[in-house]
């Protein structure tokens, strides 16, 4: 028979234990992913379930030819053992039959990712991130012939188009100007890679940290099928809102007088 | 002592560390120069490009994360774990585990050079169970496999298949523990992989036999053994080490002079 007084301490300690324990943990985990941003393989889930996913096996740096992918270690500032990389040092060359994300056992990288509707997984597909223009750092923007980014781009003239500019300083030149698409860009970074800037001027991001999103409230009237949308969530949404408090407030006597 | 007796004293830990090496050297293989043997490493690995292979605790880590694992991921989890559950036991620990090499050189060294130091507080031998309850209460709140990300084990052979230095550093912390701060510090206080096993693999097959009419108590066993406690039966009873955490490594089994030991095969499900 144990003790009233032994079971209370069991309880506390095991409260400790737990309490404690889990939060040394949780910072330990929380240091092992504080880099602001990484760039995943090929078809991985989004970041927060590829971090549950990935079992961490390497068998897609492993797959990958030209040793684009690495495995994290403790320092890097991502979850240790998870696959990543960097473009500037080695971009994704976008592999036709994608031995990555083929390898992946856990699915953690998933070629469904890379399939549209029923055709076959398609590397281009991917959305590993999204390249980015910085123009103040860009030659091109500066006025000076470069298109080193628009030339290495694997998908040339879809993902990296040139805009053409006069160029206002000189009165005779042209500016060519590249502008990403982020509807046709992989984020392989090969033009990262590409530039010819000391700090590259286009730059992959994933996909969350490069994108903005209008909003539902906002509907393209001259899209028929956007336009749909209207009849959809709006009246709800008026529902939700305390029209009655609102009208109070602005007739409240106060905010008259002032 | 004669040659041959010799050889019988490190018999098995030869072959251990055979073992040991060669997954080390096919993963490693797999990686640097793309042989198709075994690839990946520990977490989980494919054999000739057509069988899957995981850690069933890595892969219980991430269902209670969240995420329901690919259906390949699952079927080699159960695999392994049937594996140890019904034949091997705790094998994994001393005779596939990289990081079992390691931690036995420390306590190799401790004999050799006395090194007697206890820890100023005691520490369970449980303790591992309880971490291992708490990993997976850390996956589930964090939504990440919890001990994945920070185990020593793991860095060490990511950082012998893969190549990476960083790893290093918490693999040197878990030597000098071991050797200078808890005997079996990691091996058998620490580590919720080895707790894993040692509950999954109570009733396996594959036991040691003790046999008490030979015995002469001379405790050179107690004197190997990572797990003293599990061979509490030892000049008692005639009876299999019952133990879970028994990791059949087969030490004692090389120092008993008096052949008291020997690797058995267990059918009964007592106790």
């Amino acid at each position: 028979m144990v003790s009233r007084r032994k079971v209370i301490q069991r309880v506390l300690e095991g409260a400790v234990f737990v309490g404690g324990g889990g939060l040394i943990w949780g910072k330990s985990i929380n240091a092992t992913t504080k880099a602001d941003y990484v760039l995943r393989p090929p078809g991985a889930l989004k970041e927060k379930d590829f971090l549950k996913a990935c079992i961490k096996c390497g068998q897609c740096v492993e797959a990958c030819p030209y040793d684009t992918l690495s495995l994290a270690e403790p320092g890097d500032g991502i979850a240790n053992g998870t696959p990543f990389f960097e473009p500037r040092t080695i971009p994704c060359y976008l592999c036709t039959d994608i031995p990555c994300t083929d390898s992946c056992p856990s699915g953690a990288l998933d070629l469904k990712k890379l399939t549209k509707e029923e055709e076959k997984p398609d590397i281009m597909n991917s959305k590993m991130g999204l390249a980015v223009i910085h123009k103040e750092s860009c030659l091109a923007y500066w006025g000076i012939r470069c298109e080193a980014c628009y030339r290495a781009c694997p998908l040339i003239d879809k993902a990296i188009t040139l805009d053409y500019e006069v160029n206002e300083r000189t009165g005779k030149h042209a500016k060519l100007l590249p502008v990403v698409h982020s509807d046709v860009c992989t984020g392989c970074g090969v033009c990262e890679q590409a530039c010819v800037a000391e700090k590259a001027a286009i730059f992959v991001l994933p996909l969350d940290k490069a994108t903005g999103k209008v909003g539902d409230h906002y509907i393209k009237s001259w899209e028929k099928e956007d336009e749909k949308r209207i009849h959809e969530k709006v009246e709800k949404d008026d529902n939700d809102k305390d029209v009655k408090s609102a009208i109070d407030y602005l007739n409240d006597d106060d905010l008259i007088d002032d | 002592m004669t040659k041959d007796n010799w050889m019988k004293t490190i018999k098995y830990t030869i072959l251990r560390r055979i073992i040991q090496l060669s997954f080390l050297l096919l993963f490693a293989g797999g990686n640097y120069f793309g042989w198709e043997i075994l690839r990946g490493n520990y977490s989980s690995a494919i054999i000739a490009d057509s069988l899957h292979l995981s850690d069933p605790y890595a892969v219980l880590q991430i269902l209670v994360s969240g995420f329901i694992a690919s259906s390949s991921v699952l079927l080699g989890a159960l695999l392994i774990f049937l594996i140890y559950a019904l034949i091997g036991g705790r094998m994994f620990c001393s005779w596939i585990c990289p990081m079992n090499i390691i931690t036995d050189i420390a306590f190799r060294m401790r004999r050799i050079f006395k090194i007697e130091t206890e820890a100023k507080v005691s520490i369970s031998r449980n303790l591992r169970y309880y971490i291992l309850a708490l990993s997976l209460i850390v996956s589930a709140v964090f939504g990440m496999a919890a001990f994945e990300i920070i185990s020593p084990i793991s860095m060490l052979h990511r950082a012998i298949v893969f190549g990476s230095g960083a790893g290093w550093a918490i693999v040197a912390v878990v030597f000098f523990v071991d050797l200078f701060v808890l005997k079996a510090g990691w091996c058998g206080h620490i580590c919720p992989l080895g707790g894993f096993y040692s509950l999954i693999g109570k009733q396996a097959v594959i036991k040691v036999k003790h046999d008490k009419e030979k015995c002469t108590h001379c405790m050179d066993c107690f004197d190997v053994c990572v797990e003293e406690p599990v061979l509490d039966i030892v000049g008692k009873e005639s009876d299999f080490i019952r133990g879970g955490a028994c990791t059949n490594c087969g030490r004692c089994i090389e120092v008993c002079n008096d052949n008291a030991m020997k690797y058995s095969l267990k059918f009964d499900f007592k106790k």
